[in-house]
């Protein structure tokens, strides 16, 4: 038996990609080789087929090419408005995407998936590309059939290039062709074709005979119906692939390919990119681009390095992983990238022919390298082809050849001038006693100081001129730029040659140190930026922290843009209102919020922009938008910039969401403790206050009713214990108030300088009836200062601790109330010497409607102490409960001295 | 003078506060007369001239610190506040608005009708001298002669100032006297928040006074109102 169990993790993305799928609109392409198979006719019919089936079809923009039976079919048929341009001319209509959103029928007609949308219309469309427009269309639930021809495919696009000899501006990725839920491939044998051609039906006769001479010649119809019954069929294999895998009946390959694709700066570049897309899809492998900057590709012309920038657009656009590695030797930085990411196999170019620059370097090329050490990998080298790659090559290069940073300035050139000087004048004191052979070290050292301190132009100028002095001054004849003897070329050679070596190989070291430079602050920026926001107090702190680190970063004006409640994102303008860039497009800004992917500079949609939008994606929601605006574009078009960019955008996100759930769970906290004490108030007040309150209804209705058939001393016993019950009753309904109102706040104090021994005096007048039967011993050192402090409610919190210690313990037992003075605060100490916790935790004495004894008969529903803590807490103190050895229990309380607390004494006069 | 000859005149809104009160006050032979709102108050107070009034500070048609102000303008009638408790800053209004005491809620009934006799008696001392002798623990003390001596015939020497301070409390012997009265009257209208000074005096006396100066029985603390003098006559 061949069955594999399926993999749950395979298992689970697959029933996570159906449901993403179940909810998105099917996407059907008509695909054909060229114009003129018949793929907008197919589609019409198939449309019109549905329409009778009562499917609410809409026809969103089909190009009728004057072509009567594809107007008859449009017949019937409702059409979306189209975008026009200012001057409604209709011809340059544009599909309108917002009007198809709203219309929302179950099934979309958009011709030409592969077209690329017209800039002058109104309002400006939001994608370049109507792939775009359909990927958006589809994500709304909205079925949607087009047309593509195989040319436009992006990875074919140098192959039909090649066939035709024309190139395509309008591409499609492969990604939305391969992701099409269904291709039904339109197939016109190239004779049908031509003869529809002629007959006037695809074109109107004219413009017939110009595409027959041109695009459409038999040879290249039949090689493109050639690739594009090779793309179906492709496709029509990886359909199986997918089932197979999906049923389980696969069998584990030995491991999984893996791609590499170098490029450079060169023309092969683009050519290399689809290349390797054709060789990935045939592997069905991943497949990463590398490029490697080099500091001899740094030094290249702005324009050229520029390029990389398309170069890794264009492979991002095929599917390709891209990376840019930073090395002095590309082979090198290849091969141990490869390593790391386990790739299989390696694509390289074909290096050029060499020239005798190369062989001067003594350096092979880099493919060459490749060869020599890769031993782990299969290298395959790619063919160079001309005639594709002339757009590039016919670029101008331009006549800077060393990067900015490295520009001499002229006290460099005097500088050299000045090395030769020295050098020459040394020597001259030299010359009568060394031979001709050490004056050549001295003019050698002159060139490699200035190389060392000023770089290679003026290092090449010091040899020069080292030359020419060494030749005028030392050798003979002398003053004569005549050289007597052949050997002193050989000298002049030299000296020229390792002055450039010297001086070609420091402007490397430094250039390489300052891209190592750069990665390292950028890597040092993204942990700074982590760690303040990991710091950061409360968000806006984040939030603060993370504009200035992106701002830094990207040299660019940032904002964070967030949702109100109904998820439209608000243009924060008071708090940015300096900024320009705060007129930040919200539509932009919205778009990139709703959908979770960037927008604006640096992406497909809306890319005419200056800004960049960037969602702020968490863990559970997209929390906002981060809008950056940089100084200069190049920053962001990189693509690995804007994934830096990105990376940092995910770092803030999930700081927010951090934040943001840190928050929710103490409020959920709170909650929960809010919901607790409500049970147990609950249950308090059902123990508590229901028992006295039905003494004192029936008490009390015994007495109004019965008063006649009760004798005297019954009617006393009664109403005393209504009394009883009704006090107790107002006891806990007085500590609950206090308790919710100190609790919420409402409480200010009313802080003046108080003597606790007067407040200890005043407490203890307030409960001497109750306090006859107990023995108070009180220690309160007279020298005690005053305390700033609350009177009235410090003497609550006294009197609820008497009363406890009254309520706990037995008549006779002892009560001391001592007070002392520590550094900067004031203790006071309630102790007795009764029954002590009995085994409670002393610290949950201090929690609302706890009881040393559950449901005892003393009564009190345990809000005393939690009042107090509450008191005293409010006074900035601290009060605790410990056993008071040998028994009995201590409330222990410190009340902070105050700054203005004045000492008792100097009160006097 | 028996108490039935004596009218008290209830000014609550609350009719069950109003019930149990009159039905002490009568069980005490005082005649009662109720006003449920501010306004039958005063004119309850110039119609039927009671001899003392309770007023509560929560009553509905208006603010029972303004009723007093308005009383006080015509009227020496002693005036008793009902409050709620955790009102201080309403008492100490009251009080200097001109109520002569005060009683918190809930409030036991023999502790109210002693507040009332007390109010009462003072009410009708106004018109005599203030007692010129009286005893506070052990001590008789003589304010025209200024002398404290015990029985056994032991003195005791308070400074002038003590004398001033003992004075005024006495003056309203059994009642609050707010801070800013005593401080008022003692140091004059420029000391009023100087309370220290006031606390330390008090201190002091209570040391010389009292028996237990930390279980004061006399020199009574109001904490947040004021202090109150009570004489074992």
């Amino acid at each position: 038996m061949n069955s594999v169990r399926p993999d749950p993790d395979r298992l689970l993305a697959e029933v996570t990609a159906k449901e993403a799928r179940a909810h998105r609109g099917k996407l059907k392409i008509f695909f054909g080789a060229n114009a003129g198979v018949g793929k907008t006719f197919t589609m019409l019919e198939d449309a019109q087929r549905r329409k009778t089936a009562g499917v609410d079809v809409v026809v969103g923009y089909v190009e009728p090419h004057g072509r009567v039976e594809t107007e008859r079919l449009l017949a019937g048929l409702e059409a979306l408005p189209l975008l026009l341009d200012e001057k409604g001319v209709s011809d340059r209509a544009e599909f309108n995407l917002d009007a198809a959103l709203a219309r929302k029928p179950q099934l979309l007609l958009v011709d030409e998936l592969a077209h690329t949308n017209l800039s002058g219309v109104i309002p400006p469309p939001r994608h370049e590309k109507r792939w775009q427009d359909i990927e958006e269309v589809l994500d709304a639930g909205i079925d949607v059939y087009t047309t593509v021809n195989v040319q436009h495919l992006e990875s074919l696009n140098d192959v039909v290039a090649q066939i035709t000899g024309v190139q395509q501006r309008e591409t499609l990725p492969d990604r939305v062709f391969e992701e099409a839920d269904e291709v039904e491939l339109i197939d016109l044998p190239p004779d049908d074709l031509l003869q529809r051609l002629q007959s006037g039906k695809v074109y109107v006769a004219d413009q017939a005979q110009r595409a027959m001479e041109g695009f459409f010649r038999k040879g290249n119809l039949i090689a493109l119906r050639e690739l594009a019954l090779r793309k179906t069929a492709d496709r029509v294999d990886q359909a199986m692939r997918d089932y197979r895998k999906q049923e389980a009946v696969y069998r584990p390959w030995g491991t999984r390919e893996r791609l590499l694709v170098c490029v450079g700066p060169d023309e092969q570049a683009e050519q290399m990119i689809r290349a390797g897309k054709r060789m990935a899809d045939g592997m069905n492998a991943e497949w990463i681009v590398v490029y490697v900057e080099t500091p001899h590709l740094l030094r290249l012309s702005e324009t050229k390095r520029n390029h990389r920038i398309q170069l890794m657009r264009l492979a991002e656009s095929l599917g390709a992983e891209t990376v840019t590695l930073g090395g002095s030797s590309a082979a090198s930085e290849i091969l141990e990238y490869g390593r790391t990411r386990n790739v299989t196999r390696i694509l390289a170019g074909k290096p050029k022919s060499r020239n005798w620059l190369t062989i001067w370097r003594g350096s092979s090329s880099t493919t060459q390298q490749l060869i020599q050490h890769a031993n782990d990998f299969d290298v395959v080298v790619v063919g160079r082809n001309e005639s594709v790659s002339r757009s590039v090559a016919d670029e101008k290069p331009d006549g800077d050849i060393a990067p900015p940073s490295q520009k001499e300035r002229w006290p460099e050139y005097v500088m050299a001038i000045g090395a030769t000087i020295a050098a020459t004048l040394l020597c001259w004191f030299m010359y009568p006693t060394f031979a001709h052979a050490n004056l050549v070290m001295v003019y050698l050292l002159a060139a490699a100081i200035v190389a060392v301190r000023c770089g290679r132009k003026p290092a090449i100028l010091t040899s020069v001129l080292n030359v020419l002095a060494f030749d005028v001054v030392f050798v003979p004849p002398h003053f004569s730029l005549a050289v007597s003897d052949a050997q002193y070329l050989l000298t002049f050679a030299i000296m020229l040659v390792v002055a450039l070596i010297i001086g070609n190989l420091n402007a490397s070291v430094r250039l390489q140190a300052k891209v190592a430079g750069h990665r390292e602050r950028r890597t040092a920026l993204l942990y700074a930026m982590s760690r303040q926001l990991s710091i950061a107090q409360d968000r806006k702190a984040m939030e603060h922290a993370a504009i200035s680190h992106v701002s830094e970063v990207f040299e660019c004006t940032t904002t964070l843009l967030f949702p109100d409640a109904a998820g439209r994102i608000e243009s924060n303008k008071e708090r940015h209102s300096r900024d320009k860039l705060m007129s930040a497009d919200v539509g932009a800004a919205q778009w990139s919020f709703d959908h979770g992917k960037a927008a604006g500079l640096g992406t497909d949609t809306l890319a005419g922009s200056t800004i960049s939008y960037l969602p702020l994606i968490g863990a559970k929601r997209t929390l906002g938008v981060l809008a950056a605006k940089p100084r200069n574009k190049r920053r962001i078009m990189l693509p690995e910039q804007f994934r830096l960019l990105e990376t940092f955008a995910a770092q803030i996100a999930l700081a927010l969401e951090r934040s943001d759930l840190a928050d929710q769970a103490q409020a959920a906290e709170v909650r929960a403790e809010t919901e607790s004490v409500r049970n147990s108030l609950l249950a308090s007040l059902s123990h508590d206050l229901r028992t006295p309150l039905s003494a004192v209804v029936g008490g009390a209705a015994t007495l109004a009713e019965r008063m006649e058939d009760l004798r005297p001393n019954e009617r006393l016993s009664l109403a005393q214990t209504v009394h009883k019950a009704a006090t107790h009753v107002s006891e806990h309904v007085t500590s609950m108030l206090d308790l919710v109102q100190l609790e919420s706040g409402g409480i200010r104090l009313r802080r003046d300088s108080y003597e606790i021994d007067e407040i200890v005096g005043t407490v203890l007048g307030r409960l001497q009836d109750r306090l006859r039967a107990h023995r108070v011993m009180i220690n309160i050192p007279t020298s005690l200062p005053a305390l700033q402090i609350d009177g009235k409610l410090i003497g609550q919190a006294f009197e609820n601790i008497l009363d406890n210690a009254i309520k706990y313990t037995s008549p006779g037992c002892e009560i001391r109330i001592d007070a002392r003075l520590h550094a900067d605060e004031v203790e006071i100490v309630f102790a007795d010497n009764g029954p002590g916790f009995e085994a409670t935790s002393p610290e949950t004495l201090f929690k609302k409607f706890e009881r040393g004894k559950k449901e005892s008969a003393v009564g009190g529903i345990g809000l005393g102490l939690a009042i107090c803590r509450a008191i005293i807490e409010l006074h900035n103190g601290r009060i605790w409960a410990e056993e008071n050895p040998p028994h009995g229990a201590a409330i222990h309380m410190m009340l902070p001295l105050s700054k203005h607390t004045e000492h008792a004494a100097d009160n006097h006069d | 003078m028996t108490n039935a000859s004596r009218a008290v005149l209830l000014i609550e809104d609350d009719q069950d506060i109003r019930n149990v009160l009159r039905s002490a006050l009568e069980l005490e032979q005082y005649r009662v007369i109720e006003a449920a709102t501010g306004a039958r108050g005063i004119t309850d107070i110039k119609s039927h001239r009671p001899d003392i009034a309770i007023v509560d500070l929560g009553l509905p048609d208006c603010d029972g610190v303004d009723l007093i102000r308005e009383v006080r303008g015509w009227s020496k009638i002693p005036i008793v506040v009902l409050s709620a408790r955790t009102q201080e800053e309403q008492i100490v209004h009251a009080l200097e608005a001109g109520a002569d005491d005060y009683i918190t809620k809930p409030f036991g009934m023999r502790e109210f009708i002693a507040r009332m006799r007390v109010a009462l008696r003072h009410g009708l001392r106004v018109h005599t001298d203030a007692q010129s002798s009286f005893k506070v623990g052990r001590w008789r003390i003589d304010m025209a002669k200024r002398l404290v001596v015990d029985d056994a015939g032991e003195s005791l020497h308070l400074t002038p100032l003590e004398y001033r301070l003992i004075e005024i409390l006495s003056n309203h012997e059994g009642m609050v006297v707010t801070h800013r009265q005593l401080l008022t009257e003692a140091w004059g209208p420029g000391s009023v928040e100087h309370t220290h000074y006031l606390r330390g005096y008090m201190k002091q006396l209570r040391g010389k006074l009292e028996d237990d100066p930390a279980r004061p029985r006399h020199l009574l603390t109001e904490t947040g109102v004021g202090y109150r003098l009570v004489v074992d006559d």
